[in-house]
């Protein structure tokens, strides 16, 4: 399968990335290399065959319910480009 | 023509677990922004999800508590969109194989039939922040102390055709999951939120197209966005309209609801399993455990209702589907042991009270046991009905003096019932030699008209008491002494 | 004291030989002096390292020394390590400074090393080359106009050029072993879920696995033994003992069933790498290990499964850089939107945006089933190819890579050529298994890596094989042409 610069800008949508015009014809065309070699997937048959998520057949553990965690709000806001009142800024949120 | 609407609800129900599904941070609510959203609430770097045992426990209730099938083996899922509430990017949640599988709810209708609901799923996933929309110099703030809290969502099969169907459903469920404890039910704290979705369609028609009206946390604004919605597509259809297919959102404050986006803007959220997260394998013993300890549920306790108190089924079912309510109720028969007052009190008084301030049970300012010491005082004839009415908008205020003590407001107002049989004979006598003509035709008046006429003296030996006479002496003592006249 | 290996280091600080501060102080002139050459470090943390050494000296002097107190140690800068930037060789994360430490920071510190600093790395660890770190490429201390490989071509290139004396790294499809071959060093890819992965930066959560990267066999075993373990902070950790890595180095090979798989002696490989294995396979046979032939018939399609399900991965995880609660943000976005495709546009370098973009796409609607699901059930049959092996063999061996380090730019701008380079480490990590490169040779002055596949949590099989061959070996202890 193969793409064009359309599918491309869809995916930078879906992906949030901003791809610019004078490099939509080179990353149309990288990916499309990338796209020609897994579709050599596509002579594999995988009748019958489940897929593997994970590479062991390990099941979840669980966690007892208990606080285990202390505000450390002070630490970690610092590291945000906006924040004010305890909050995270950006820039306005519309549904 | 006739229409017929399709409804099915999807349900966010909170759990109510200590901590997040996947982190150790407190649930707490009503914490100062993001104080309880640790490094995995916020996603960052190289931070990893451990699952919630108790979580997946109270699931699994619930599950057993609507007769649904549970997944032995379920798995978490990432569903992939942007938005600032959403720190990693993506919810952990469950699409393929969710936790709970079938099961169903039963509702009464208004005819007094039993309409089965059925439940396609539901599954556990994680809440989102909060995006708080005041200005902060054009910006919005962002309060990540709820991303994290579990979530159970329960999806119905589209098996309600009205609102009131819709309504009951909400309710019943909303009964269920207090009753079990996995969830305190309380709506104006986000506990419970619905999306509807609806459509219409002429009798025997195939399926209308539906819309989906997205996050309604109340149980009138899930009532008014359904009315609203099936009016509005059944205007649009008989128009010549088509209705499209859509999300929307309902505005509670103006009643209005608007769309939000089209099928064709809908996301494409690139679902995949959780390599974070691997494969829940629960065996039957594990269900069978919690099956053996699964506390009463709405209709058990309807029934024990009817039987040990006495009531009738409906008001057994207003104070025992609820789980906060029947506990309020069961609280104050303990505290007063008059099951029948208790019941009247909380079916009526209360509640009348609760619904016009839009408040739930467990934020009425009058307990259970303070209830209970004003019905005390009713058995007991210190005070009337009517007086124990304005005690308990004094309880109600709880700012006068007495607080939201019974017994201090009635030492303070004065409001003590005159019992004493002597004194309300005097005042008996006096009204009947005061109204000549009221005896004279009461004694002329057929038997039957009799008990009619009795109205007019018992409101003259009531003003004359200043409403503080036992209104049970007055009435026998009167009878008496009318009967001595005849 | 850099060309000590760390046992001899061990032994020099505990005899007295030097201190802490002394073999700190050593190693960290030599970055300052010579890192020039290599772009091997992304932070140096010279004074936090003198404090720790510090430290240790006074533990050693006290006689309550952990095991490995005062010996100098990278780490990848994938890891996130308390109060020290950690940018995972990305402009997204280049003020990033994180309040909490990864647990295999905090294992090493607890047995008392000190860290020298942060090791470059190819950006987000996507590629195999060093050519994607927003911190520039990495040279190769055998040829400065080669690459050193990547992921974690910063902590191959820092131990090579002896600036440090052991690293940590990851591995997702050889980020250990490709650059320890290109560098002509061993690293070691433990069994997945062996290491925690907790506050290593995730680029495929289901194929990353960190690991050591050190001189030789013994060493590492040294590193695998702090590292290993149970973390209940990370789901897929495994609770399993973990065995000391370092006593059975020395056991008898004789008798050990090797399996050579022909898939890895393809066309591809070049001729002069194929003759360096061979010969190191020739070695393990005079040891009294019997080769044998396997086959893994799916291994030619490790690389497509790999490049569907890591950029999958890393679309999702890579999500969460969004410019909202720490890393890059644009200079003033004019809406939400803007916010998230200008910050991620400008933050990420061309290799991530593409494997994105590519993750993106496999997941979309109407493509799952062809490309994600399909690469699930290939990794199956994969791992099935390995069950099937370990059933007649006790481990597999086979080169690391097909060629030895080739030049800066050489693969120009088709991403494809560059995968291939991994074409014989990826199917270890789509099944799991442990694996490692070691020295056997050179080709033109460039150290070729063989590269040893275990079973299933049996790091120590690895390792005494690899212990035994540089026994009667010396590739390991060859130094490139420097000071």
């Amino acid at each position: 399968m193969s793409i064009d610069r359309s599918d491309i800008e869809k995916l930078g949508e879906l992906a949030r990335i901003a791809i610019t015009e004078e490099n939509i014809e080179a990353t149309t065309r990288s990916i499309n290399e990338v796209l020609a070699l897994v579709d050599q997937l596509q002579t594999a048959d995988t009748a019958e065959v489940k897929p593997l998520a994970n590479p062991l057949d390990a099941t979840q553990r669980l966690r007892h319910d208990e606080v285990s965690e202390t505000n450390r709000r002070d630490d970690y806001q610092p590291l945000a480009p906006a924040a004010e009142n305890g909050l995270y800024l950006v820039p306005k949120v519309i549904d | 023509m006739t229409w017929e609407t399709v409804i099915g609800l999807e349900v966010h129900t909170q759990l109510a677990t200590k901590t997040k599904i996947f982190s150790g941070a407190s649930t707490q609510f009503g914490a100062e922004p993001n104080t309880q959203a640790c490094a995995i609430d916020l996603a960052m770097p190289g931070t990893l999800p451990v699952l919630n045992e108790e979580a997946l426990r109270m699931a699994v209730m619930f599950g057993l508590a609507i007769d649904a099938d549970i997944g032995k083996i379920s798995a978490f899922e990432r569903k992939n969109y942007f938005y600032p509430d959403l720190p990693k990017g993506y919810q952990t949640t469950q699409l393929e194989k969710p936790i709970v599988l079938g099961g169903h709810v039963d509702i009464e209708l208004a005819d007094g039939s039993t309409k089965t609901i059925r439940i396609h799923h539901a599954h556990l996933e994680e809440d989102a922040g909060k995006s708080l929309h005041e200005d902060f110099h054009g910006m919005s703030g962002i309060d990540l102390n709820r991303a994290g809290t579990p979530l159970i969502e329960i999806v119905s099969e589209p098996d309600m055709n009205n609102a009131d169907e819709a309504l009951a459903f909400a309710k019943k469920l909303h009964g269920i999951v207090t009753s079990l404890n996995i969830c305190d039910g309380i709506m104006a704290q986000g506990s419970m939120r619905f999306d509807v979705n609806v459509s219409v369609r002429q009798k025997g028609d195939e399926l209308g197209t539906r819309t989906e009206t997205k996050n309604l946390n109340s149980f009138r604004f899930m009532e008014r966005a359904i009315k609203k919605e099936v009016e509005r597509q059944i205007d649009l259809i008989e128009d010549g309209g088509k209705v499209l297919q859509e999300t929307r959102l309902y505005d509670g404050d103006t009643d209005t609801a608007r769309s939000m986006r089209s099928k064709e803007e809908a996301n494409d959220y690139r679902y995949f399993p959780c390599p974070d997260l691997l494969p829940i394998e629960i065996d039957q013993a594990y269900i069978d455990a919690i099956k053996a300890s699964l506390p009463e549920l709405p209709e058990a306790r309807h029934q024990r209702f009817m039987e040990q108190y006495q009531l009738s089924s409906y008001d057994a079912g207003v104070l025992g589907d609820d789980a906060a309510t029947a506990n309020f109720f069961e609280t104050a028969v303990d505290h007063c042991g008059d099951a029948k007052l208790a019941a009247n009190w909380v079916t009526g008084e209360l509640a009348a009270k609760l619904n016009s301030q839009e408040m739930q049970i467990q934020q009425s300012p009058v307990s259970a046991e303070q209830l209970a010491a004003l019905i005390k005082r009713i058995s007991d004839n210190t005070v009337s009905n009517k007086m124990a009415r304005e005690v308990f908008e004094a309880m109600w205020q709880g700012d006068g003096e007495g607080g939201n003590d019974p017994d201090a407001i009635i030492k303070a107002r004065g409001l003590k019932q005159v019992s004493d049989s002597g004194a309300i004979e005097t005042l008996v006598d006096e009204v009947i030699a005061n109204s000549a003509k009221q005896v004279d035709n009461y004694r002329s008046a057929d038997e039957s008209k009799r008990p009619k006429m009795l109205g007019y003296f018992v409101g003259q030996i009531m003003k004359a008491s200043k409403g503080q006479a036992n209104p049970q002496q007055v009435n026998e003592i009167l009878l008496t002494k009318l009967k001595e006249l005849l | 004291m850099h060309n000590k290996t760390l046992a001899e280091l061990r032994t020099g600080l505990n005899n007295g030989d030097f201190s802490s501060v002394e073999l700190t102080g050593h190693f960290l002139d030599r970055i300052k002096t010579l890192d020039k050459n290599y772009n091997s470090f992304i932070s140096v943390t010279e004074e936090f390292a003198l404090t720790q050494a510090r430290q240790c000296d006074e533990r050693l002097a006290a006689g309550d020394a952990p095991n490995l107190c005062g010996l100098p140690i990278t780490h990848k800068d994938i890891f996130c390590t308390e109060g020290i930037r950690t940018s995972c060789g990305s402009r997204m994360l280049d003020n990033f400074v994180p309040p909490y430490n990864a647990t295999v920071v905090e294992n090493f510190a607890a047995a008392g090393m000190v860290v020298l600093g942060k090791t470059n790395m190819d950006e987000f660890a996507m590629g195999s080359s060093n050519e994607t770190s927003y911190y520039g490429p990495v040279k190769n201390p055998w040829h400065s106009n080669c690459v050193p490989g990547g992921s974690s071509g910063g902590s191959a290139a820092a131990i090579a050029a002896r600036l440090a004396p052991v690293a940590t790294a990851t591995d997702t499809g050889g980020s250990i072993r490709q650059p320890a071959a290109l560098c002509g060093i061993t690293g070691l890819k433990p069994t997945y879920g062996r290491v925690s992965r907790w506050g290593m930066i995730a680029f495929a959560s289901s194929l990353d696995q960190g690991g050591p990267m050190a001189r030789n066999a013994e060493d590492a075993a040294m590193l695998l033994n702090v590292m290993a373990g149970f973390d209940a902070k990370d789901s897929t950790s495994v609770e399993r003992d973990v065995p000391d890595y370092t006593a059975t180095l020395n056991q008898n090979i004789a008798g050990l069933t090797v399996g050579i798989p022909k898939e890895y002696f393809n066309e591809g490989l070049n001729p002069a790498t194929e003759q360096a294995v061979r010969h190191a396979l020739g070695e393990l046979e005079n040891q009294g290990a019997k080769l044998k032939e396997i086959s893994l018939p799916h291994s030619h399609l490790s690389v497509p499964a790999y490049y569907v399900i890591a950029p999958a991965e890393a679309s999702a995880n890579l999500s969460r850089f969004d410019g909202a609660r720490y890393g890059y943000r644009c200079k003033e976005p004019v809406d939400l939107h803007d916010m998230y495709m200008r910050s991620r546009a400008e933050g990420f370098g061309d290799e991530v945006k593409r494997r994105i973009l590519v993750g993106a796409y496999c997941l979309s609607a109407g493509y799952y089933d062809a490309y994600y699901n399909k690469a699930m059930q290939v990794r199956r049959l994969i791992k099935n190819d390995f069950d099937n092996a370990f059933n007649e063999v006790d481990i597999i061996a086979g080169p690391t890579c097909p060629n030895p380090a080739f030049e800066f730019g050489a693969k120009g701008d088709n991403p494809v050529a560059m995968y291939l380079e991994d074409i014989y480490t990826i199917a270890a990590n789509l099944a799991g298994l442990p694996a490692m490169s070691l020295p056997c040779g050179f080709i033109d002055n460039k150290p070729v890596g063989l590269q040893l596949i275990g079973n299933y949590f049996e790091e120590a099989r690895m390792l005494n094989v690899a212990h035994r061959y540089q026994q009667s070996s010396d590739w390991h202890q060859r130094a490139p042409g420097i000071e």
